[in-house]
């Protein structure tokens, strides 16, 4: 596929209307195959560098001899365009919308993306696959990295390598597999070393109207019980009702009777369709120039974004109990497993260990529990809150996680190592970014696409040291303890760092985190031992 | 006695002082006190006696909710009695602030008074020039009861002008100037409402209004800003009060800006406080119950006006003249927030206690009543300084680098409002004070924080920021996000509702240690040059005995080089092991104390989920030792986080 059949239009004079506390920019509108250039020459710093992959929705309005595009952007940016010309306003419209919705990986930025101060495959060591079940060795003999999937024969959404119980054969995992929805057996995602709990998430068993068992499977679960001490507590990320449901089409849960020594418990999260439904009534919201005091919090709550954040981290702060306090193996599951599962493990991660609040471990948390675990990235960010037409498989479930750690950070400004920046920026890249990093759905896609070693990694270019003072929270001191965040309403804010980015002045904002900057690199500078 | 506090009861004793209530945990190791100022009750409720004994819920007017379970029905009748008449004292003399002694002699005391001194502000915004000036008008209170002595008025305003104008105006509190922008000439001037009735006018009224414009040359017309909603307004004119008809003043632009009365606000504040005490509330509950007690909307009003008031005093350079009904409530709060926008000197800590003295303090602004120092009308009651402190606190979250103080402060300020431990806020006029001679018996609430003011600065704050300087300009539309609910000030005894570690108190400590080193590093320099200045008895290799004392021996001996001018200090502090022994003892004395609040309940149900990393950085009592025990108790560790639901 050629990309210049797509661009009708190359070149267009036009000015960008300013956003708040900026000026606009006149200047040559530039559409390539991957980006939109607006320059006012000699490469002034007002220049507009836009990754077409970033437009959500492209608005045309004409007007005489001109044309209005409106872009609204994935990173919930909306930029305003006027250009000249009738002919060059469709045509621009048109080319940036067919080029903003190439559904092909391949094809994508991330391969043609070469930064000069990165080399391809550098980020391979950072995350090895087999770096979560070293840890895990060094703590306990109990379980066991098997390589069953690596072909991806067996779980296409999981990764080549997986930690099972040490007890436990490939081919009895090979059976449980085929007893859970996509293939997605139980695996071990963290080991609580304080008192050997472990926490597990698999997919939902195939239960089925007529409650069928699996001798493979119950197996498994019992040696998993075995290692973690004995009590286990099954946590459905779906009601009780759903579950019911969901055996009529052959899926279900644990039955108490085959599965002795796990309790069950039910904690309905929301997901899927009305998720991104939540997220797209929340931007409007924010951004509705016409609402009103008196309105705008029910309108806030009328979105049920804050109480999706609160059932989350609920959730996440049940399941870190239960390992923290009362001692028991925890397995989470819905339905696939592949999004509010990988919500509750990975908070309950960040709650419980303080390694996962470190700029690596957080990197490490996401590799592992969001990319190598098969959250189908490519289907859920495909489009951001602006798109119009109905939502296929979009989701906002990581947002949604990003936006609870947020809170977390909130609550305990000190105690993790990365700042707003952080999250911001892993937002963006999740939705349209030139790295490969979330490219894809699963890890076999990944494999298909090459993308390890034809893409660059979104790890390599965070940790570089230029980006320190953007993503790093200059006043974080290790904290060895959990963190429990509060969920009351009066605890919880909406994030405006991110829904209120581009309607605020930015600022008061700016200029208080450089201030927290300051005061702390003074003091290194003052005392330099 | 028994204390149930929303999550875990505690046990524990409880005593009735002359000036406190005060209940001491049963635990032996912390024996954790909570304090309550009789003046601090806001109501006591004795509910129907249960199994276990009889309880009784005692409300604060800072927001701390107290509910015990007294085992004897008897007892609890005789608290209940007790606390009913202590609470509600009918005589100044029964205050606090009558009886604290904080120990400073009667000196300090009368320094303590001067620290806020409204003439030298008037002296700060250029007046008296060659259009304004001191009146001495009032002078014995003759003309407005409720206003200072000392009022500012345009130089063309005649005595005559003056009276004839207060006779025109509720409570006779005639136009006088509030302040002054240097920078466009304008104003702002506060009164009362005039008695127009529906069709009444008066010339020197309009004469006074005259005056006021021509004292800014640089505009041809002035605002005239009525605060209340128009509705209101209108039904004053009725009992013959009202509004200025444009047609009868020359040159005003009139305007209503809909803030509510006193009736309203109070019961908002209720409605709100009530979403406060819900027991694990829903996000609906929450959000639904905020936005119905109306609360944020009323603070977004009177911000509103400010800012409105701001941009015609700094952008158009037009003088305003605010007024609701009778001038001391909407009116306080509104040139409040404008000066504070207006000015940076205002959003500094002495800068603030200024503003409060002169928009609100000496303007007569009812402390007594609206806060119920005294037994008195319940219908007088009403936040409406809260409000206010409400409105700075919003601006502090929108510019977070704008204000030289910090949230505590603002918090303990309110809580001072109603305490009466100082008699800074007593009475409802100047004139009252005068007449109780207030500031020989009593101590001034300003020179106790300008004392304990470490504890209230904010170190993001920057003097020299562009937020800083010159005129705040918050965001117009769409801004209703940037309206917060505080659960710093309404739910502040909640402690696990707030953020568990205090960037702000992280930040001093850093900035402290930072200050010690340059000190530090200073010295050091100082006994460089020193060292450089004795050149002949120095010789290469051999230790310099005339060095000037030192208090770590090891400086000199790691000089060796000392000849070398170009031996900077950092090298210096690097090379001398002594010294880096010093720095690390520094560093220990400042290392945050991990509060390990594990328990060993391991019982799930119990809600033991106290091991969050809490870093209580704060050595420092936040607000002057044993003056304000309820806060300080308030800081200690509190493990009853639980938040969530068990299993």
């Amino acid at each position: 596929m050629e990309f210049s059949e797509l661009i009708r239009t190359g070149r267009a004079e036009a000015l960008l209307l300013p956003g708040p506390g900026q000026s606009p920019v006149r200047g040559t509108l530039c559409i390539t195959s991957h980006h939109l250039l607006l320059s006012a020459g000699h490469g002034s710093p007002s220049d507009l560098w836009l990754l077409l992959r970033n437009v959500d929705a492209v608005e045309k309005r004409a007007a005489g001899n001109s044309g209005t595009i409106t872009l609204k952007c994935k990173d919930l940016n909306v930029l305003q365009l006027e250009i000249e010309g009738l002919e060059e306003t469709l045509d621009i419209a048109g080319s940036i919308e067919a080029l903003s919705s190439l559904e092909s990986v391949t094809t994508s930025y991330p391969f043609f993306y070469r930064p000069q101060s990165l080399k391809l495959g550098d980020a391979e060591d950072l995350h090895p696959p087999d770096h979560f079940y070293q840890q895990v060795a060094l703590e306990t003999n109990g379980w066991r990295l098997s390589t069953v999937n690596r072909d991806f024969y067996v779980c296409a959404s999981y990764p080549t390598a997986l930690v099972v119980p040490r007890g436990i054969g490939d081919e009895v995992l090979a059976r449980s597999a085929r007893f859970r929805q996509g293939g997605r057996f139980p695996v071990l995602c963290y080991y609580h070393s304080i008192n050997g709990t472990v926490m597990l998430r698999s997919s939902q068993p195939l239960q089925g109207a007529n409650r069928r068992r699996c001798a493979e499977d119950e197996e498994l679960l019992k040696a998993a019980l075995a290692q973690g001490g004995g009590r286990g507590l099954v946590l459905d990320t779906r009601s009780a009702q759903a579950v019911k449901q969901a055996r009529i089409t052959g899926g279900g849960t644990e039955a108490k009777a085959a599965y002795p020594g796990w309790k069950r418990l039910h904690r309905p999260l929301e997901r899927g369709r009305p998720l991104q439904d939540s997220f797209v009534r929340l931007v409007e919201a924010c951004t509705d120039p016409s609402l009103s005091m008196d309105r705008w919090l029910s309108r806030l709550d009328g979105c049920r974004w804050l109480t999706h954040v609160k059932e989350a981290l609920t959730t996440a702060c049940l399941a870190a109990q239960g390992m923290d306090r009362e001692g028991v193996c925890i397995l989470v599951h819905g339905a696939e497993g592949t999004d509010a599962t990988l919500l509750v493990t990975s908070l309950t991660q960040l709650i419980l260990d303080p390694k996962c609040r470190t700029l690596r471990g957080f990197q490490s948390l996401l590799e592992r529990e969001w990319i190598q675990a098969g959250h189908p990235f490519q289907q859920r960010c495909a489009h951001s809150a602006y798109a119009q037409g109905r939502p296929k498989h979009e989701a906002p479930i990581f947002l949604l996680f990003l936006d609870c750690v947020w809170q977390l950070s909130r609550q305990f400004p000190l105690s993790l190592e990365f700042g707003e920046g952080m999250l911001l920026a892993l937002f963006e890249h999740a939705y349209a970014s030139p790295f490969g990093t979330f490219l894809c759905n699963s890890e076999k896609e990944r494999y298909l696409c090459e993308v390890k070693t034809k893409t660059h990694s979104l790890w390599s270019s965070l940790n570089q040291s230029k980006e320190r003072k953007r993503l790093c929270n200059p006043i974080y001191s290790p904290n060895p303890l959990a963190l429990w965040p509060s969920v009351e309403p009066q605890s919880l804010q909406l994030w405006a760092g991110l829904f209120l980015r581009w309607t605020r002045p930015p600022e008061p904002a700016q200029e208080a985190w450089e201030q927290l900057w300051k005061i702390v690199t003074e003091k290194e500078v003052a005392d330099p031992l | 006695m028994d204390r149930t506090s929303s999550k875990k009861p505690a046990l524990g004793t409880l005593y009735l002082t002359a000036s406190h209530v005060i209940f001491v945990e049963n635990v032996p190791e912390t024996r954790k006190e909570t304090w309550i100022l009789h003046s601090e009750i806001s109501s006591i409720e004795k509910q129907a006696t249960t199994a276990g004994g009889c309880p009784l819920l005692i409300r604060c007017k800072n927001f701390q909710v107290l509910r015990l379970v007294v085992p004897q029905e008897r007892d609890c009748q005789d608290v209940y009695i007790s606390l009913l008449r202590l609470a509600r004292p009918v005589k100044y003399e029964e205050l606090f602030c009558f009886s604290f002694n904080p120990k400073l002699d009667k000196e300090e005391r009368e320094q303590g008074w001067t620290l806020v001194d409204l003439r030298e502000e008037y002296k700060r915004m250029g007046v008296p020039n060659s259009y304004w000036h001191l009146s001495d008008v009032n002078r014995d209170y003759r003309v407005c009861d409720s206003y200072p002595t000392d009022v500012y008025v345009p130089r063309s305003a005649t005595a005559h002008i003056i009276m004839g104008s207060s006779k025109f105006r509720s409570r006779r509190r005639f136009p006088a100037l509030s302040y002054y922008c240097k920078d466009t000439n304008a104003s702002i001037c506060r009164s009362s409402q005039p008695l127009s009735g529906f069709s009444a006018r008066c010339l020197e009224d309009e004469q006074m209004l005259q005056a006021i414009r021509r004292a800014n040359p640089g505009s041809d017309f002035m605002y005239v800003v009525d605060t209340r909603p128009k509705l209101n307004a209108m039904a004053n004119r009725a009992a013959g009060k009202g509004y200025e008809n444009e047609d009868n003043y020359a040159n005003i632009k009139f305007q209503f800006i809909g803030i509510e009365n006193i009736h309203v606000m109070r019961s908002s504040l209720q409605k709100m406080l009530e979403v406060c005490e819900l027991r694990s509330p829903s996000m609906s509950d929450f959000l639904w119950g905020l936005e119905n007690s109306g609360w944020l909307k009323h603070i977004k009003a009177i911000l509103d006006a400010g800012v409105f008031i701001a941009k015609a005093v700094a952008e158009e350079g037009t003088s305003i003249l605010v007024h609701c009904s009778d001038g001391w409530d909407r009116t306080a709060q509104v040139c409040s927030v404008a000066s504070l926008l207006l000015d940076p000197y205002y959003r500094t800590l002495k800068g603030f206690m200024v503003l409060i003295e002169k928009d609100w303090i000496s303007f007569g602004h009812k402390f007594h009543h609206r806060y119920g120092h005294l037994d008195g009308d319940p219908k007088e009651i009403s936040p409406v300084i809260d409000q206010f402190l409400e409105c700075v606190w919003q601006l502090t979250e929108q510019f977070p680098c704008a204000f030289e103080f910090n949230e505590r402060f603002l918090v303990h300020m309110q809580h001072h409002i109603y305490s009466c431990q100082f008699g800074t806020f007593l009475c409802n006029n100047q004139k009252e004070r005068r007449e109780l001679r207030i500031q020989e018996r009593t101590h001034s609430l300003w020179a106790h924080l300008w004392k304990n003011r470490a504890d209230y600065l904010n170190p993001l704050f920057r003097a020299d920021h562009s937020q800083a300087r010159g005129t705040l300009r918050p965001p117009t539309s769409p801004c209703n996000f940037m309206y917060k609910f505080w659960s710093g000030m309404y739910n502040r005894f909640e402690r696990g509702m707030q953020p568990r570690q205090s960037v702000t108190d992280y930040l001093m400590a850093v900035k402290e240690e930072t200050q010690q080193l340059e000190e530090e590093l200073q010295v050091l320099e100082e006994r460089l040059e020193k060292i450089h200045k004795i050149p002949l008895s120095y010789k290469p290799g051999k230790r310099e005995p005339s060095a000037p004392q030192s208090k770590r021996p090891g400086l000199s001996a790691s000089t060796p080089s000392v000849g070398n001018p170009a031996a900077d200090s950092s090298g210096l502090l690097k090379s001398s092991p002594s010294l880096s022994r010093s720095q690390g003892d520094d560093d220990s004395a400042l290392i945050l104390t991990q509060e390990n609040l594990k328990s060993s309940d391991p019982d799930l149900s119990a809600n033991s989920d106290q091991e969050s990393g809490v870093e209580d950085l704060s050595c420092r009592s936040p607000s002057g030792g044993e003056c304000l025990p309820s806060e300080d108790s308030g800081k200690d560790p509190d493990p009853d986080e639980a938040v969530f639901l068990t299993a």
